[in-house]
């Protein structure tokens, strides 16, 4: 046991993601921030003061108090509060933990989606891959953002803004999922193009094995680095789609707030000259979606065989 | 060549059907329109003979023809809350939304090209590789979220005093990150010129253009860095190119390079792109109509969703379907036409 965990240290350590990952720093300090934040999030219960979600804790009388270091400040609350007295440092750490499991969620859904579907499309070809590849243009040129907002606001008006707000999260999830699973079917279709031409294809075939046996166990296997480069920006993609649709309203409810239900509820006082209420989560969700951005970037560069090769 | 535009055009019909079928299963799924025209105290065999009357009983395949039928004929019912017809409605909407766009593009089409231009000639400058940096940090901002920074920058405004007023440079320093604000954030104004039909334009006033300023600068925010790539992205590509080695060896000079002959091939991939581009900003318009409270047709189907108005919401799906439809219909005849490479017939190669 503790052998093959080492093996698979040592190659990891002499792989060439490992070499160009010491060597980039903005992949590094990306790297770093993003799991301070997710880290962050995932233990919002612990290090947040103050619980947003339970009313008792809630004074109305500290509404709309500036961070630290402004004037008319209360040392208890780091951020500021928002306009129902909440802590924001703690909001924004629940909603940060919000906002990363819509965007995780979501990814996993439309990978999900987008693997079986490339490797159909893929694999079998003929008249599956047409239809499957026309719908997912027909999707693609609507942009996804359009579809989400259309599939969100029917499903808004067929469950009633009560029941929308039980179920957000898990509405979210799919409806996002569903609105960009293209982008990854195409990815995976592309590399199932080329890998299918290959000789351990020709192989399996002549061994007998069955056609989702050799899509799943032989093919898949050989297409993940892409997927894995196109998973992350998605990521990112998926948490500002879910930010703007709960912007729009479609989104979290104010309750249960993700980071951009906290800058939609945010934004009706930045009139009234309270900035921090919309502004700081505002910063952390692009802060967060530039990491993510920035590594996606830097794992595109290393996985990419034409410049990893040539 | 024919092949091709009957293929394009027969697909846009299909997707145009596939749409009309979307909308009128959400029409027909939500809300009974019996509901919104009756009251509690009719009885259930009026509402039996009023059902039979609005063809409510019939079979749903008769119900989507009648449906079809009357969207083919300009009549997609009339809305809850406005009481008017659907199509009046997003009328009147529509060039708020139209001007938005414009201002938007405008400010797309003046940035982009010289930027991306020059970071392609110049790729390893300090000021490329600036503004490529920046444009990495725009594509991860969303739009509605630079549209608040701009409003708290330019329309309310920001007082610092971080750094010591006593001293002159504390003083400048302030003064320098300090901005005055003003600049309308709502609306598009009341001084607005009446152009012809619904078309109420905030182009010819001084007070309607300041309105436009903030929510432009905010749609197009979200465009340019995309632009900006491609623009430098396929200049890089054209560069490299022998036509150009073999000007270069000509002695021609280095403008004349750039931009009569590398540019003139630069923009036809960034057109079509760009034409795309413009269909997928109808997306970003609801988000910052929303922002600025700018009465296009982005808000006016918000406020439907909020109102369950599902005849304008099925309006407005109709309508966006068909603007998306036709300008990428329009887009890829366009480059079927210029692009002698693309497969015309679209069979396997």
């Amino acid at each position: 046991m503790t052998t093959a965990t080492v093996s698979r240290w040592d190659r990891f350590r002499e792989s060439f993601l490992w070499y160009s990952f010491k060597r980039d720093k903005v992949a590094i300090v990306s790297f770093v921030v993003l799991m301070l934040m997710v880290l962050a999030a995932v233990f919002a219960p612990l290090l947040a003061p103050a619980d947003p979600y339970d009313l008792a804790q809630i004074n109305i009388m500290n509404s709309e108090l500036p961070p630290a270091g402004l004037a008319g400040s209360d040392p208890a609350f780091p951020l500021g509060t928002d306009a129902q007295g909440r802590d924001m440092l703690s909001t924004i750490l629940y909603g940060t933990q919000v906002s990363l499991m819509i965007g995780f969620g979501a990814v996993v859904l439309q990978a999900a989606l987008g693997i079986l579907f490339g490797l159909l499309a893929g694999y079998l070809g003929g008249r599956v891959d047409a239809v499957l590849m026309r719908i997912a243009d027909v999707q693609l040129s609507f942009s996804t953002l359009m579809v989400a907002i259309i599939v969100g606001a029917v499903f808004k008006a067929s469950f009633g803004n009560l029941m929308f707000g039980e179920i957000a999260i898990y509405m979210l999830i799919f409806i996002i999922g569903v609105s960009e699973w293209p982008q990854i079917a195409r990815t995976v279709r592309a590399s199932v193009l080329a890998e299918k031409k290959k000789e351990y294809v020709d192989a399996a075939k002549v061994m007998g094995f069955s056609t989702p046996r050799i899509m799943f166990r032989h093919i898949l296997p050989n297409t993940l680095s892409p997927i894995f480069v196109i998973a992350t920006v998605q990521i990112a993609n998926a948490i500002i789609s879910e930010a703007a649709l709960s912007f729009l309203g479609l989104g979290m409810p104010e309750t249960q707030p993700s980071l951009g239900s906290l800058i939609k509820s945010g934004f009706d006082y930045i009139q009234s000259g309270s900035w921090w209420i919309t502004l700081l989560p505002g910063l952390v969700l692009v802060v967060l979606v530039l990491v993510i951005n920035l590594l996606g970037d830097w794992l595109r560069d290393v996985m990419n065989p034409r410049l990893y090769k040539g | 060549m024919l092949a091709f535009l009957v293929q394009r055009i027969s697909q846009a019909f299909l997707v145009m059907f596939v749409i009309s079928v979307i909308a009128f299963a959400i029409q027909d799924g939500l809300g009974d329109p019996l509901q919104q025209m009756v009251g509690m105290s009719v009885s259930q065999e009026e509402r039996e003979a009023l059902r039979d009357e609005l063809g409510l009983n019939d079979s749903v395949v008769v119900q989507y023809l009648r449906f079809a039928g009357n969207a083919l004929q300009g009549d997609l019912g009339n809305s809850y809350f406005y009481s008017k017809p659907t199509l009046e409605v997003i009328a009147e909407h529509l060039p708020a939304t139209l001007e938005l766009v414009i201002g938007a593009s405008l400010i797309i089409v003046v940035f982009s090209v010289p930027i991306g231009v020059y970071s392609a000639i110049r790729p390893q400058a300090w000021l490329s590789k600036f503004f490529m940096g920046i444009s990495t940090v725009g594509i991860s901002i969303p739009v509605f979220l630079t549209a608040i920074m701009l409003i708290q920058l330019f329309s309310i405004g920001v007082t610092v005093s971080a750094f010591p007023e006593d001293t002159g440079w504390g003083q400048w320093l302030n003064d320098f990150f300090s901005t005055e604000g003003g600049l309308p954030s709502y609306g598009r104004g009341d001084e607005l010129t009446h152009l012809f039909g619904t078309w109420e334009s905030g182009f010819f006033s001084e007070s309607g253009l300041m309105h436009l300023v903030l929510p432009s600068v905010s749609l197009a925010s979200i465009m340019l860095p995309l632009f900006i790539r491609l623009i430098r992205a396929e200049m890089m590509e054209v560069l490299q190119s022998d036509y150009i080695r073999y000007a270069r060896a000509k002695g021609l000079s280095a403008g004349r390079i750039n931009f009569l002959h590398a540019l003139k091939n630069t923009m036809l991939p960034v057109i079509t792109v760009g034409g795309v581009q413009i269909g997928i900003m109808v997306a970003y318009t609801i988000l910052t109509e929303t922002v600025f409270q700018w009465p296009g047709v982005g808000l006016m189907f918000l406020e439907a969703i909020t109102r369950s108005d599902i005849p304008l919401i099925v309006a407005y799906l109709m309508v966006v379907g068909l603007i998306f439809v036709i300008t990428n219909t329009l887009v890829d005849l366009i480059y079927g036409l210029v692009n002698p490479t693309v497969k015309l017939t679209g069979k396997k190669a």
